[in-house]
């Protein structure tokens, strides 16, 4: 079990390292000389020659990979071709506020569709299933800007509840925050909550038909023990899994629901730097999500792992 | 060997087709589904007749009409005609998302393929490659891709089968693994077929239907992820008719005009409520598990 698990971590630092190659690459491709396009198009060739000496781009291409990997280990991953700050610094205020969104969205999206899943699948094509499975359908087929939209349109411009748009900048105290987070969790939960409950649905329904909950069942246990006791463990093991994707998919998901509310946070960090050409924002911003990603499977993987006996044992003997 | 080859395969082809399309017409799901995108794709090519207006000329004096008997869903900001645009804007959605799927799901199914055939260091390699793709945040790929190639339509459509195709290989590769220790494919590999062929004569006619189910799953999201593009102003340019773009302009109105921004949202969200109706439909007619990991 051992092996199995530093396998695993060896893995995950494996895709880390390609996709900071890959991330690095994709970045360069970007055209534009980014010396030039600092100075503006006026500059003289010594004063461009000068910067890019500065930002090292005389140097070549492994060679500011090194330097790039070396720095991020670090944390430090450059100054902001914009604002002239640490990138560092800067992206991890942005992430902050975007955590707290994310915090929230995780917080009602797991809750509530598992609840959700869990009826649908007991009460299998009777009227509960047919209009959650309904209502998820319709919430996996709408995208988040629609989604964030229709609620603006409800909760704060019919009943005026929540604020429409953040007028804070990134520097926003979290009570600042806190009344502006809610309706783009809400968006984003909506949107994340369908696929986890068709998700929980399907396992629910597996589950329930095995013979060991048929058992219990004989027992005389009460239906409410059954789900609890028996039905619900096994049944959130490959929830956990779409859980995990889906906390990374948030990370994209942030950035369309940020610009619409003008929340400070990382989306529209992510925009805004895209926009401007501001590399080694995009880069850190890249570099962060990935690292995002492959801890959360990372995290899906091993406490599968550790809820299931039947795979401790096939990643020893294997 | 020619006239067998020749005779057989077609009659078990049309065979197979045949009950493909009986087991489809039993699932209600599919063909409600069907018949909705087959709507959107009438009135996107009729568009012209369905409506006079032109979806994108400007008409100061009608600008933010409420709904009325010749403005139907009323007018935007530039006073053009909310209806017409809407109706004209299934052409680019479905235009683009059509080519964009079909890019995906075809380079998709010929690399899972040939990974799951060839196996070994190769299926190793690009199983870690795709890995770390997958590990960006697609709608950051698809921004990098835009910027780097300028925005119209090939880009876009060139930009998604990057961000998608992994996802597509992934799923294709874990069915034709299922199909690659079979006799049939040791048969032709043992008569010295090449990968091309093996690829094309035995396994894909096995899986056709997890690519039918992955295509129309794959189109639902590439929509989505395209007419968020447009919304956050990468995708169409402006004075294209197309829904994201609709709701980016017409939401500063929304308290004037609440029409102008419901109606693309209604036409989005029946298009891929459609489009995911007929992923599920098929996938449940022909048996195939849709819902797998992170779909």
């Amino acid at each position: 079990m051992l092996s199995f698990i530093t396998r695993r971590i060896a893995a995950a630092v494996g895709t880390l390292f390609l996709s900071s190659v890959l991330v690095f690459l994709a970045v360069q491709a970007l055209p534009g000389d980014v010396a030039t396009q600092i100075l503006g198009k006026d500059a003289t060739p010594d004063a461009v020659a000068a910067l890019r000496e500065k930002l090292k781009l005389d140097k070549p291409a492994w060679e500011r990979y090194a330097d790039w990997v070396g720095g991020a280990l670090h944390g430090d991953f450059g100054t902001s071709l914009v604002s002239g700050k640490a990138v560092g610094g800067e992206v991890s205020t942005y992430l902050g506020n975007s955590a707290l969104i994310a915090l929230v969205t995780v917080l009602f999206a797991v809750t509530g569709s598992i609840v959700l899943g869990v009826l649908a699948g007991l009460y299998r094509d009777r009227w509960p299933d047919h209009l959650i499975s309904t209502v998820s359908l319709v919430g996996m087929s709408v995208p988040e800007f629609v989604v964030a939209t229709v609620l603006v349109l409800c909760f704060s411009v019919a009943l005026p509840w929540f604020p429409a748009v953040v007028l804070y900048g990134p520097d926003a105290s979290v009570g600042q925050l806190l009344p502006a987070v809610w309706l783009p969790a809400l968006a984003l939960a909506v949107v994340m909550a369908a696929y986890i409950v068709r998700m929980a649905r399907t396992s629910v329904i597996d589950v329930m038909a095995t013979e060991y909950v048929t058992t219990a069942r004989l027992k005389g246990l009460s239906t409410w023990r059954v789900v609890t006791r028996h039905a619900l463990p096994s049944a959130l093991l490959p929830t956990l899994h779409v859980i995990a994707l889906n906390v990374a998919w948030l990370v994209g998901g942030v950035a369309v629901v940020e610009n619409v509310f003008n929340y400070p946070g990382i989306g529209k960090l992510m925009l805004s730097s895209v926009q401007n050409r501001d590399l080694p924002t995009i880069q850190a911003i890249a570099l962060i999500s990935a690292v995002v990603y492959v801890v959360c499977n990372l995290a899906a993987d091993l406490a599968t792992m550790a809820l299931n006996p039947r795979l401790r044992t096939r990643g020893r003997t294997r | 060997m020619t006239t067998l080859d020749t005779a057989a395969p077609t009659t078990v082809r049309g065979a197979r087709t045949a009950r493909a399309w009986r087991t489809l017409s039993t699932s209600r799901t599919a063909l409600i589904g069907l018949a909705i995108v087959a709507v959107h794709i009438v009135i996107a090519l009729l568009a012209p007749l369905l409506t006079s207006y032109d979806p994108i000329a400007n008409d100061a004096n009608h600008a933010l009409l409420g709904s009325s008997w010749s403005h139907w869903a009323g007018t935007d900001q530039y006073g053009r005609d909310v209806l017409a645009r809407v109706l004209y804007g299934g052409r680019y959605a479905l235009g683009v998302s059509l080519a964009a799927t079909l890019l995906t799901v075809a380079l998709g199914t010929v690399i899972g393929c040939a990974a799951a055939l060839r196996g070994g260091w190769f299926d190793d390699v690009l199983g870690r490659i795709l890995d770390a793709v997958l590990s960006v945040p697609s709608i950051l790929a698809l921004l990098v891709v835009v910027t780097a190639l300028g925005t119209g339509p090939s880009v876009i459509v060139l930009a998604v089968a990057i961000t998608f195709v992994p996802q597509v290989v992934r799923v294709v590769r874990g069915a034709a693994l299922a199909v690659v220790p079979a006799d049939y494919v040791t048969a032709a590999r043992a008569r010295g077929e090449s990968t091309w062929s093996i690829l094309r004569r035995e396994i894909l006619p096995n899986i056709t239907d997890v690519v039918c189910v992955e295509f129309a799953m794959r189109a639902s999201w590439v929509v989505l992820l395209i007419s968020s593009l447009s919304f956050l102003g990468f995708g169409a340019d402006p004075p294209t008719p197309d829904w994201g773009l609709m709701v980016a302009e017409n939401r500063t109105a929304i308290t004037v005009v609440p029409m102008a921004s419901i109606a693309p949202i209604i036409a989005l969200a029946t298009l891929v409520v459609g489009l995911n109706l007929a992923a599920d439909g098929l996938s449940k007619a022909w048996g195939v598990d849709r819902i797998r990991e992170g779909s």
